[in-house]
């Protein structure tokens, strides 16, 4: 039973950590119609980033966590009026590929400058070692990186749902043209969104830093673990996001634990159901589908 | 009917992310007088990894390798040197191994390769023997850790340098379980290499006493090893075996030291390069034992060529580096001798060639398997760098035979 307890809590805690890295993809999607395919990319310049602070400027975990995710707005604010606005009124395949593109060249800019190997980073002070309650044990950094994403998960749907800023960028997507009669310069709100959501996966890459290899490479595989749990929460859906985080992170927690060979697998099944009995995903809005 | 669309976008990044990932997932290493030579020129084809996971180990500082070894070639030899022309070309396999074949191709046929070098990355390797066998020229193999190069594979052209899975296994597996840790959780990357390794390594503990209680097959490449490493814990092992390499590793390294496994069990690494801990930094795997086929601080003679390395590429010398160049100047020393370029007189020079150089010590040629046998290294972390790049403790030196055993049985050159 410990040992059920076990696997159940480390799902837990990736899962958190899934639902935050999938939320910026879920808010530019949900607000654009944008498929981000540099998500990953994003992702892993946000960790790069915060070893580079660290190396070369001696800027800790904690300053990291602010600093990055602005320089990763302000990245995004510069990848959505110079090349990402001129492809919105076009197919979205347009806007997928251009963002697939833009993710080989981060990638390789990256290994150019930083090489393949990888660079160091170490969990920050006060958040190492373990909590332990009888044979059950969980490292504080893993516990502390999901209560973080959950606070952030949840402080962007209140942002959204319940502010007037929310209220206007809805407005602003869901019916341009009326918002606009009502004296809102929409424009004006989309950038700051695109802005946001990158800010968001750079934010993810930060918390990933102390506890996964920081390489070119560290998004390619993981967008697709991404992009399956927006899919299963349903696509633009914050909560979905959230809920379909958790649900990955322990799917694959059982699996791993009980079907090794299989974890990764069990993820897609799950993907192929949702998507087979609900086509818009759990929380998906069904005039999407 | 836009969002129609959008739903189908969504559908196709999803495809074609798996895709990718499919595409992408693959990984695991030597001519005279102007009438003599073919093409009146010496050509070393360099085949390896340029871009991706194994360009720091090898790479472009390779070809730096090999042309330190021409330098040397003709500052040794002057005018009496039978190889004048030598040309050294590039070509990045990226992992695949249907490029390495093409590419393998290309450097034998269009670019008149005398001889391809490196290839790193198991399937690759293996792809470039069969070349080498066909085209009979000459090939060794440097960067791809498989037995099968000296084993079922081999053949004529074929070398295999630097050293293979049952050398990582025999040094590390080896001496663990001697030392006391007799019973082993393996955790393995599931693919070719990985499947390897824990069959070499299972087999080494249980021939010395040890007993492997499971052995956990993890999908390759990962990031999230939270819960295999929690399942390893499990049973109360003495040793931990992460067979892992690359990111991989780095993953399941930083993910060991964050649980409650850290300081109780013994994590023992499969494969890893000086890379490695260059990226992790040294205090993450501090007290990990591994087998290092050569170290550059060693002695004397390995730093005064890791000075020179370093001063031309600014950063140390890997295994692979040293490896490379031992190959390339062997390989034109046998030139030289043979006063040609011929690829089944070169084999002559080479078979049972005994060497000492700056790679390898107490070395030969294996005229029954083409394996070159040398005395390999039990290193361990040190806990903090003396120096960058000096991060490892020789713990004892096994010697050539011990480390390579018989010659592989599977083997028969025809």
């Amino acid at each position: 039973m410990s040992e059920f307890i076990q696997y159940t809590l480390q799902g837990l805690a990736a899962g958190g950590f899934y639902a935050l890295s999938a939320l910026g993809l879920a808010v530019i999607f949900g607000v654009l119609g944008v498929v981000n395919f540099s998500h990953g990319a994003c992702y892993m310049l946000g960790a790069v980033l915060s070893a580079v602070l660290l190396a070369e400027l001696n800027v800790g975990f904690w300053a990291a966590l602010i600093i990055v995710p602005v320089l990763m707005f302000g990245f995004g604010v510069l990848m959505e009026r110079l090349l990402v606005r001129w492809l919105l009124e076009l197919d979205p395949l347009y806007n997928f590929l251009l963002t697939f593109g833009l993710t080989l060249v981060i990638v390789e800019a990256v290994k150019q400058r930083y090489g393949v190997s990888g660079l160091p980073y170490q969990v920050p002070a006060g958040l190492g070692g373990q909590v332990s309650v009888g044979s059950v044990n969980l490292s504080v950094y893993a516990i502390f990186a999901c209560l973080f994403s959950v606070v952030v998960c949840v402080a962007v749907g209140l942002l959204l749902t319940k502010t007037r800023i929310g209220m206007i960028v809805r407005a602003a997507t869901e019916a341009p043209d009326r918002t606009r009669a009502l004296g809102i310069n929409v424009g004006l709100w989309v950038t700051p969104v695109f802005g946001f959501g990158i800010a968001l996966a750079g934010l993810a890459g930060v918390l990933a830093a102390p506890t996964r290899a920081i390489t070119a490479e560290m998004g390619s595989n993981f967008i697709i673990i991404l992009f399956a749990v927006v899919v299963i929460g349903g696509l633009g859906s914050i909560l979905g996001a959230v809920v379909a985080g958790f649900l990955v992170g322990l799917v694959e927690a059982y699996g791993i634990a009980y079907a090794p060979t299989y974890a990764q697998i069990v993820i897609f099944v799950l993907m192929a159901l949702v998507v087979l009995v609900r086509p818009s995903g759990l929380f998906g809005r069904e005039e999407v589908a | 009917m836009r969002s129609r669309t959008v739903q189908g976008t969504v559908a196709i990044a999803a495809t074609a992310s798996l895709a990718l990932a499919a595409c992408g997932g693959a990984g695991g290493p030597q001519s005279g007088g102007s009438s003599k030579l073919t093409d009146d020129k010496v050509v070393i084809g360099l085949l390896n990894d340029q871009s991706g996971v194994y360009k720091d180990l090898s790479g472009p500082n390779s070809k730096v390798a090999i042309e330190m070894a021409i330098a040397d070639y003709k500052a040794k030899y002057g005018d009496k040197a039978v190889a004048k022309d030598i040309e050294v070309v590039t070509a990045d396999h990226q992992n695949k191994a249907d490029i390495a074949n093409s590419k393998a191709q290309e450097m034998y046929d269009r670019q008149k390769a005398d001889i391809i070098l490196d290839v790193p990355n198991s399937a690759a390797a293996l792809a470039v023997a069969t070349q080498a066998k066909n085209k009979k020229k000459l090939y060794i193999n440097i960067g791809a850790g498989t037995t099968a190069l000296t084993g079922a594979s081999c053949n004529k052209y074929t070398f295999h340098w630097a050293y293979n899975t049952a050398v990582l296994a025999r040094g590390t597996a080896g001496t663990i379980t001697k030392e006391g840790g007799t019973s082993w959780n393996i955790v393995y990357p599931d693919y070719a290499f990985g499947q390897d390794m824990n069959k070499s390594f299972s087999a080494e503990v249980t021939k010395n006493g040890g007993t492997v209680g499971q052995s956990i097959a993890s999908p390759f490449p990962s990031d999230n090893f939270a819960t295999f490493i929690t399942k390893a814990g499990e049973g109360s092992p003495k040793v931990i075996g992460s067979m892992h390499a690359g990111g991989d590793l780095i993953n399941f390294v930083k993910q060991f030291n964050q649980s409650s496994l850290k300081g109780k069990v013994q994590l023992a690494v499969g494969l890893m390069f000086i890379t490695d801990i260059h990226s992790l930094g040294v205090d993450q795997f501090a007290g990990t034992q591994f087998t290092d086929a050569w170290y550059w601080n060693f002695d004397a003679q390995n730093k005064k060529w890791a000075d020179q390395f370093k001063e031309k590429t600014n950063t140390r010398p890997s295994f692979a580096h040293a490896a490379n160049y031992s190959a390339a100047m062997n390989y034109l020393e046998a030139v030289q001798e043979a006063g040609t370029d011929d690829a089944d007189t070169i084999v002559g020079k080479l078979e049972g060639k005994k060497i000492n150089d700056v790679f390898l010590r107490n070395g030969e040629i294996r005229k029954a398997d083409h394996a070159v046998i040398h005395d390999v290294y039990l290193a361990k972390v040190k806990s903090s760098a003396p120096e960058e790049w000096d991060y490892e403790d020789i713990e004892k030196t096994i010697p050539a035979a011990e480390a390579y055993g018989a010659a592989n049985p599977a083997c028969s050159m025809s």
